[in-house]
This record gives C-alpha cells, sequence and structure tokens, in this order.
C-alpha cells in the first residue's frame, strides 16, 4: 500500500511513500483496496485525488471539508496549494468584495 | 499500575510543581538584558524574558501585569525575582506583591542601582532563593494532581494520523484520572469548531467557542490578505498541509474525547479540572506563555517536522510519529512513535508510553529541550498596538 485515505467519506488519499508520475499506485480504503495511476509526482504525506473533483468542488479529508477545488482535479492528481484553495480566513476575498 | 499513575512533585499553596525553579523575570523587554545577566552569575535559576511591559493602552498594561503574575504563580516556580527598569507601564512592585501572597517575590530596579548594581544586587537574591529552594523535597501525588497543556508544532502529514491521536488518548486518560488538559491555538480551531461545540458541557461554553473562533478570524480578514503562508506555515504546507481547515481537523484529535469543560483567555489561571480551551494564537512563544500562566506544570507537544522548543519554567514533552524524524532530529524528541506509523504498535499502547514519560519528567526526568538548554521560546501575547 503507497497511499491511504483516513476516512472514507474523503476524495483524497495520502501518499505514504514519495510516489512518481505513472506510478501504479495500491491504495487502501479502511480494509479494502483501490489502483490508481499517479498522475503527477506526489511527496509523502502529500495528498492524491482518488475520484475526480470539479472546479469549486469540496475536498474532503478525515471526512471533513478542507478546501475547494481552483481547477477540475483528475483521480492520480497532486491535490495542494496549486489547486486547491481554503474557504477559511480569506482577507483577500473581503477586500476583494468591497 | 496504580503505582505507576503517581508522579513525585513539590507542593506550594497553588497546586504541585513539577520543578523548583527560581526564576528571573524582566518586567519589561528593556530590562531583559540585566535579567539574563542576573541568571548568568547563577545558572541554575531560569531567565524569563518577554519583549512587552511598557508604551500599550491601559488595559493592556493591566493585562501584561496579570500575565507575569499568573507566570510567576506556576507552580514549577518557587520564587520569583522580577527585573524592572523603573520607568516602564508594568507595575512591578503590584506584580510582585500579587505573588507574594503565594512565594517569596523581589524587585530589582536598574535606574535606582545602574546596571553592574541591579545585577549584583539580583545575583544576591537569586542566590539566597535557591538555598531557600532546595530545602522543599518532592514528595508523591496522584495523576489527578497533573496539569498538562497540549500543542501541535511544526506540523506534517503525520501529526493528525499518528502524534495528535496519540497525545488524544493521553488528554483522555488524564481527564478521567481527574486531572487537567489546556489547549490553545484559536486559529488552528477555524475549520473545525464544531467539533469542539459538540463536546461543549452546555451552551454557554458552546457559544465561547464560536466567538473566540470568529474574534480570531475576523482579525485576520480585517489584514485583507489570504492567510495561507502565515497559517499553515511554509513548513506545514511542505509537509503536505494545504490548508487551514485541514491542520484544524488534523489538529483537533490532539485533545482527545471528553468534554470541554470551560473556554478560558489568553493566560487565565485555570481553576477547573478537565479538559479547558484557551483562546490564544499558534505561535510558540506566546502559546507556551499562556499555558504557563495557566498553570500547566508540562505541555505535551506533538511534531512532525521535529521542532526544538522548550519553555524555561516549564518541561515540554516532543513526541513525534515521523520515521525521518526521529532518527534525524533524535536529539529533539522524547517519544519516539514511529512504530505507530509502521502499524507495529496502537495508538494505545503508545499513549501509555507517552503518559509514562509524562510522569517521569513530572517526577524529575529532564526533558531533550531541558538538556539542550533550548529554553527561550517566551513571549506575552498582546493584540492591542505599541504605542
Amino acid at each position: 500500500m503507497s497511499a491511504m485515505v483516513i476516512d472514507e467519506r474523503d476524495n483524497v488519499a495520502v501518499a505514504l511513500s514519495n510516489i512518481k508520475r505513472g506510478d501504479k499506485i495500491l491504495v487502501g480504503i479502511g480494509e479494502k483496496f483501490m489502483d490508481i495511476v499517479a498522475k503527477s509526482d506526489i511527496p509523502l504525506g502529500h495528498k492524491m485525488a482518488i475520484v475526480r473533483i470539479p472546479k469549486g468542488g469540496e475536498v474532503v479529508k478525515y471526512g471533513a471539508v478542507i478546501g475547494r477545488a481552483m481547477v477540475d482535479i483528475e483521480p492520480g492528481e497532486h491535490v495542494h496549494i496549486h489547486n486547491v484553495e481554503s474557504l477559511r480566513g480569506r482577507g483577500d476575498l473581503a477586500k476583494r468584495v468591497k | 499500575m496504580k503505582r505507576f499513575m503517581k508522579f513525585q512533585g513539590f507542593v506550594r499553596k497553588l497546586g504541585v510543581g513539577v520543578r523548583n525553579h527560581v526564576a528571573v523575570f524582566c518586567t519589561v523587554g528593556c530590562s531583559a538584558y540585566v535579567a539574563r545577566k542576573i541568571v548568568e552569575t547563577n545558572p541554575r535559576a531560569r531567565a524569563v524574558i518577554h519583549h512587552q511591559g511598557c508604551c500599550h493602552v491601559p488595559p493592556e498594561i493591566a493585562y501584561v501585569e496579570k500575565i507575569l503574575i499568573n507566570l510567576a504563580l506556576n507552580p514549577n516556580i518557587h520564587s520569583a525575582l522580577f527585573v524592572s527598569l523603573g520607568c516602564e507601564g508594568v507595575s512591578a512592585e503590584k506584580v510582585a506583591d500579587a505573588v507574594s501572597r503565594y512565594k517569596e517575590a523581589e524587585v530589582v530596579r536598574v535606574l535606582d542601582d545602574g546596571t553592574s548594581g541591579a545585577i549584583s544586587r539580583g545575583s544576591r537574591i537569586i542566590e539566597a532563593m535557591l538555598r531557600e529552594a532546595e530545602r522543599v523535597k518532592r514528595e508523591e501525588f496522584e495523576l489527578s494532581e497533573i496539569k498538562l497543556a497540549i500543542k501541535c508544532g511544526g506540523s506534517d502529514f503525520t501529526s493528525g494520523i499518528i502524534s495528535n491521536p496519540v497525545a488524544g488518548k493521553v488528554a483522555d486518560m488524564i481527564v478521567e484520572g481527574g486531572g487537567t488538559v489546556i489547549f490553545g491555538e484559536t486559529t488552528e480551531v477555524i475549520g473545525a469548531e464544531h467539533v469542539l461545540a459538540d463536546r461543549a458541557i452546555n451552551e454557554e461554553v458552546a457559544r465561547k467557542v464560536y466567538r473566540v473562533v470568529e474574534e480570531m478570524e475576523r482579525r485576520i480578514i480585517a489584514t485583507g490578505f489570504d492567510m495561507r503562508g502565515g497559517q499553515p506555515t511554509p513548513g506545514n504546507i511542505r509537509g503536505g498541509i494545504t490548508t487551514i481547515e485541514e491542520k484544524s481537523v488534523g489538529a483537533i484529535c490532539k485533545v482527545g474525547s471528553t468534554k470541554l469543560v470551560d473556554v478560558v483567555e489568553y493566560g487565565e489561571l485555570v481553576k477547573q479540572r478537565g479538559l479547558i480551551f484557551m483562546d490564544s494564537p499558534g505561535r510558540e512563544p506566546e502559546v507556551l506563555t499562556g499555558f504557563a500562566a495557566g498553570g500547566a506544570q508540562i505541555t505535551l507537544f506533538t511534531t512532525g517536522l521535529g521542532v526544538p522548543q522548550g519553555y524555561p519554567v516549564m518541561p515540554v514533552v516532543k513526541v513525534s510519529g515521523n520515521p525521518e524524524t526521529c532518527k534525524r532530529l533524535h536529539e529533539h524528541i522524547d517519544v519516539d512513535l514511529s512504530k505507530v506509523f509502521y502499524g507495529e504498535e496502537s495508538i494505545d499502547v503508545a499513549a501509555r508510553r507517552v503518559l509514562n514519560e509524562i510522569l517521569e519528567v513530572a517526577s524529575g526526568k529532564p526533558t531533550k529541550a531541558e538538556l539542550l538548554g533550548y529554553d527561550e521560546t517566551v513571549e506575552i501575547y498582546v493584540k492591542g498596538p505599541v504605542i
């Protein structure tokens, strides 16, 4: 197993090793497993999408919403600050509204 | 098991200490130099150096005085010397008077004696205090006398799945044993406030949770910036944490599963037993000072990246579930949780190991940070302007 899903409601898995683009990844979800081909390099501890997350869609980890997709994210893609934004403490958004 | 749950501490008028320190405080940043020099003359004393105490609006001067009083009342401190410049906003007399109702407290003033005069007078005072402190011996106490603070810092992806869940079990064991667990870091409740509010003992405490988190978020939003990069920190981001919500949800499990008894202000003396939330920022010097002022004897500190901070008058026990960190930075880590990462040890077994370490530290075993002398992580959290 080289990635694990923490809560079965999650749409991302956590990489348990340094994953390279093109690697076939065995993802553990509780007692079950699924195969996903990595679409990007994913460093140890970083997140990988396990399903398609459309632009504006919620990113879910620990069974909780941790942010919003800024672009469409495909299964196997690295999920991080380049494609996910926070919904909280966003002074920049408040400023734009003004 | 019963015997294993006890520790050897120092009886005080307020609580039980796990250390027997003579502490030298500066009452204002401008007298820090002299406080440090006094401790250099006798390094068995501890310098508590902050940079506040002057040029605040008046309510905040009173607030800094309150924090200094509460800090000095920490049960790990046997007696306290306050080093005043002599012209600052904070009243060293007022602070020392309040502390002297519970323990010996003295004042030296740099503008009275001059720098070298204040150093030699301070040095004589701490020498007498250290002698007096030697007379106090450790006695046996129950787990219920433990007031543990819990913090996570230098978090990475292992914090949310290994060290924080282990800390949560430790918190449960202490609260179930009749003790107290304090946590803070209001910023890291943003996105996880519902988890805490659902566990509040009553509606009022639940409302307090939402109120302090809202206030913190309002101050962040008022800056006009996205806080990412400030929180989560660049180190967190490198470690795989993308948003504050992700950091918060991963952080909140460190407080365990017992009821939330109260939400207290920053640096407020914690009198209740059970699980307590102290409104505070996440930054180490401020949050550790808040915990020590709250009366915490020890802080349990979970870390993925292996950060080293200790505190001059409160042992900080570092635990990590990142095997690479535990290997490379073993001089910072008190309890290695790598076995949990590899699935060779359960969270419950690891938590008992951590609790055992906490009780040993409470009985006098030095922490890694104490051995390194890494203890300058001190600051008082002020919200108002410096004027």
